[in-house]
């Protein structure tokens, strides 16, 4: 079924059950480091198994196995999980699936995005395998993950941010910046 | 045009006396300010909008009789005003002696010469940048003394100076990172302001709570979903009740007499029942609390175990009816289960009348004619792992949108969905915060619309329990009604842009006008100087779009884009007046 992938992968992460925590509470002041957007040369790591903090290789991605996750950076060893506006979404296709471009940024066929709908920011988590595409569990919002995330239904006005992508000793190390401005279309309003 | 607009201009000025003064050019000021008392709400001005329907028996009705059945031909709009914003205006413009507040999303609330559209105040502010919303919308502000109080989407509640738009105070209610959020209008008794929190889809435990209307201090919160060792804790057979929903997200009802505040409680969470075991009291239910203490008196749970996304959110709308030749408190409420109860409050607690459906409904076998409590069809209730349809859908019969009764008419108006069904396969995930959690499989959620029309304008007499007519739409009916003395009933709420009046007593239309958007919104009837106006936000969005979505995979291939964005206050009076 769709998204049982995720609810699987969350339950052997073992952290992402009620009330465990991602994000600092509003009223929190949050280290600034973990509240960067992913950069050059982080490693990425699974959201809700920051504990082991081991950075994901192409191989621990089943196809088509949505995976939360967070950048790492590995020299201080923190997961940039400040803001739930960090939050990445990775998923491994047949790298000949892929149009060209992503193919450049996804190593091993491995895909990151700003897992943030560019609607009104909930997180974009379902795959539907009928269509072939992630779906925004909010409004339903369909991304095609094949050709850069376009939007090929419902309310959101652009594609989601990509996260280019190559290796590191096997790892997936971030390889430049989000393309384009993480969240909403307009930051805090409707 | 012209001729109307002085009009109104010099009706409005006949008024300055009793209360106001205009400024410049650019912007007014308010210079004195009628408190809003207890005595005032419940006693209204037939001219004013105090309350989110008007009274604190939720009739949604206005003694207004300058537009009826014989000048509504000649309603025309006389001011407009353009809110700046996109997604679902859903709030009814509040009025208060010829001043009118309208929230719109986006946190703002408008402060407006109700004469004249002329901008007096407007407050704005910027939401969390890491704010996710569901429901990107506002039902209105509540008004108390000299002071207007807004719920927010990040989950506070302010308080705003009436005169000003100053903030006189902010308190944080929730925590929006769990997904907890307000998008109702207060409801406020003997300077209590009570709200409730919303975020059945994400896993919250819900509550109402009071706050001090003069410094915002929390006197109670009460939730809406016991704790095991609370009455009606043991109705949880599980830890579900940790997670368990119940989300309150409309305005309650009041009966001064029974110091009773009525609330609708919404759906258990995640969707399917087999994944939280028991009635899961007081979800889908009606509580009534004390507001001086938060604790609830009695309830009556409409559907338990609900596994249908059914909020009972709406509050009942309180009337005296006539029953065996004596007169009874009534509750009356057109369900989103698709069936229309009739209750007895009593000196015992609230007491199950009558139920019958209003839509094709194939989720219930029966009820028990003592207590309501409905026999269900396995085939028709979602679990987990199979797919199951049931009717009406996870919008139900009625939704949010409030139903009207006509004081004038003693008919009930209910905007109705027939003809819409639905289906899913429930599915079990873990929650994550912050996540939706439906706990249902996204492939599987389908509209399935049958017959030859959806929405339904419905007129029932609450005491026969008889229909007394039926208009129907093409497609959905998704906005409040309004009913007035002049013998109208009014509503928006259909994807043609179109707002409208009908005979409260035949069901013929008398009139309509085309709007810049869908109105989802609640329309409210009040006066300045001798002029009637009527009032309706227009500004498509949240439920009404995502079921234009929904239905444009269907057969009826409607057109998800066919209703544009961007919300407009309208405002309509006649012509000439008589």
């Amino acid at each position: 079924m769709a998204g049982s992938t995720l609810s699987r992968r969350a339950l052997v992460g073992g952290c992402i059950g009620a009330r465990g925590v991602f994000v600092a509470r509003a009223d929190e002041p949050v280290d600034p480091d973990r509240m960067a957007l992913p950069k050059i040369g982080d490693r990425l790591v699974e959201a809700g198994n920051e504990p082991g903090k081991t950075p994901l290789k192409p191989d621990d991605l089943g196809l088509h196995d949505l995976t939360l996750a967070w950048a790492f950076d590995p020299q201080t060893r923190l997961a940039r999980d400040g803001s739930r506006l960090n939050m990445v979404l990775l998923m491994r296709f047949d790298p000949a699936t892929l149009a060209d471009a992503e193919r450049e940024m996804a190593p091993g066929g491995v895909v990151a995005y700003s897992a943030v709908c560019t609607h009104q920011q909930c997180w974009v988590t379902d795959w539907l395998k009928s269509a072939q595409v992630l779906q925004c569990p909010c409004h339903q919002s369909r991304y095609d993950l094949r050709q850069g995330a376009k939007v090929v239904g419902g309310p959101a006005p652009r594609p989601l941010p990509a996260l280019p992508l190559t290796l590191s000793d096997g790892a997936l190390k971030v390889a430049g910046p989000f393309t384009d401005r993480v969240g909403g279309e307009k930051p805090g309003a409707a | 045009m012209q001729q109307t607009t002085r009009t109104v201009l010099m009706a409005f000025a006949a008024t300055l006396a009793g209360g106001m003064s205009i400024g410049g050019a650019a912007a007014e000021e308010i210079s004195t300010y009628a408190p809003v008392t207890q005595q005032r709400l419940e006693n209204p001005e037939a001219g004013n909008w105090l309350l989110y329907r008007r009274t604190y028996d939720s009739h949604g009705f206005s003694p207004l009789r300058q537009v009826n059945t014989d000048t509504v031909k000649d309603l025309v709009p006389v001011w407009t005003f353009a809110t700046g914003q996109v997604e679902g205006h859903e709030a009814p413009p509040m009025v208060n002696n010829g001043i009118m507040y309208v929230t719109t999303p986006g946190m703002q609330v408008l402060a407006l010469n109700a004469a004249t559209g002329d901008l007096i105040w407007r407050y704005k502010e910027k939401l969390p940048n890491d704010l996710f919303q569901l429901h990107p919308t506002n039902r209105g502000v509540a008004l108390w003394g000299d002071k207007v109080y807004l719920a927010t989407v990040d989950a506070r509640l302010i308080a705003l100076d009436a005169k000003t738009g100053k903030e006189v105070w902010n308190t944080k209610v929730g925590d929006y990172q769990h997904g907890e959020y307000m998008t109702l209008e207060p409801l406020v008794v003997r300077g209590k302001v009570m709200v409730g929190s919303s975020g059945g889809e994400f896993g919250v435990r819900a509550y109402i709570a009071a706050f001090d209307a003069d410094n915002g201090k929390e006197l109670w919160r009460t939730f809406t979903v016991p704790a095991p060792d609370d009455p009606g804790g043991d109705t949880w057979k599980s830890d579900a009740w940790k997670t368990g929903g119940g989300s309150v997200w409309i305005t309650g009802s009041y009966d001064p007499k029974r110091n009773l505040a009525y609330w609708g409680v919404g759906n258990a969470a995640p969707w399917p029942g087999d994944l939280h075991p028991g009635d899961d009291l007081y979800t889908s239910s009606t509580v009534a609390l004390n507001p001086d203490t938060g604790k609830i008196q009695t309830y009556f749970q409409y559907h338990w175990n609900d596994s249908w996304d059914w909020d009972e959110i709406r509050p009942p709308v309180l009337l005296n009816m006539q029953r065996n030749g004596q007169t009874i408190d009534a509750l009356v409420h057109p369900a989103r289960d698709g069936y229309l109860w009739t209750l007895q409050q009593t000196d015992n607690g609230i007491k199950f009348i009558s139920g019958q459906p209003f839509v094709y409904q194939n989720a219930f076998k029966s009820l028990d004619p003592q207590t309501g409590r409905p026999t269900y069809d396995p085939e028709h209730k979602p679990v987990v792992g199979k797919q199951i349809s049931f009717c009406p859908s996870l919008w139900g019969g009625e939704d949010w949108p409030s139903e009207s009764y006509s004081d004038q008419t003693q008919l009930l108006y209910i905007p109705a969905n027939d003809n819409m069904c639905g289906q899913m396969i429930g599915e079990k995930k873990q929650l994550m915060v912050g996540q939706l959690w439906l706990g249902a499989d996204p492939d599987s959620l389908k509209l399935l619309p049958r017959g030859d029309h959806i929405g339904e304008l419905q007129a029932w007499d609450p005491a026969t329990g008889k229909r007394a007519w039926t208009y129907p739409f093409p497609s959905q009916l998704f906005a409040s009604v309004l009913s007035t003395a002049g013998g109208l009933v009014f509503v928006g709420g259909t994807n043609d842009r179109m707002f409208r009046a009908f005979d409260a007593k035949s069901g013929e239309l008398l009139w309509q006008q085309k709007t810049n958007s869908g109105i989802i919104g609640m329309p409210v009837a009040y006066s300045v100087g001798d002029t009637e106006y009527v009032a309706i936000q227009s500004g498509w969005g949240v439920d009404a779009q995502r079921i234009q979505d929904s239905l444009a995979n269907t057969a009826m291939k409607l057109d998800a884009n066919a209703v544009p964005q961007g919300g407009v206050v309208w405002v309509f009076a006649l012509r000439r007046r008589p």
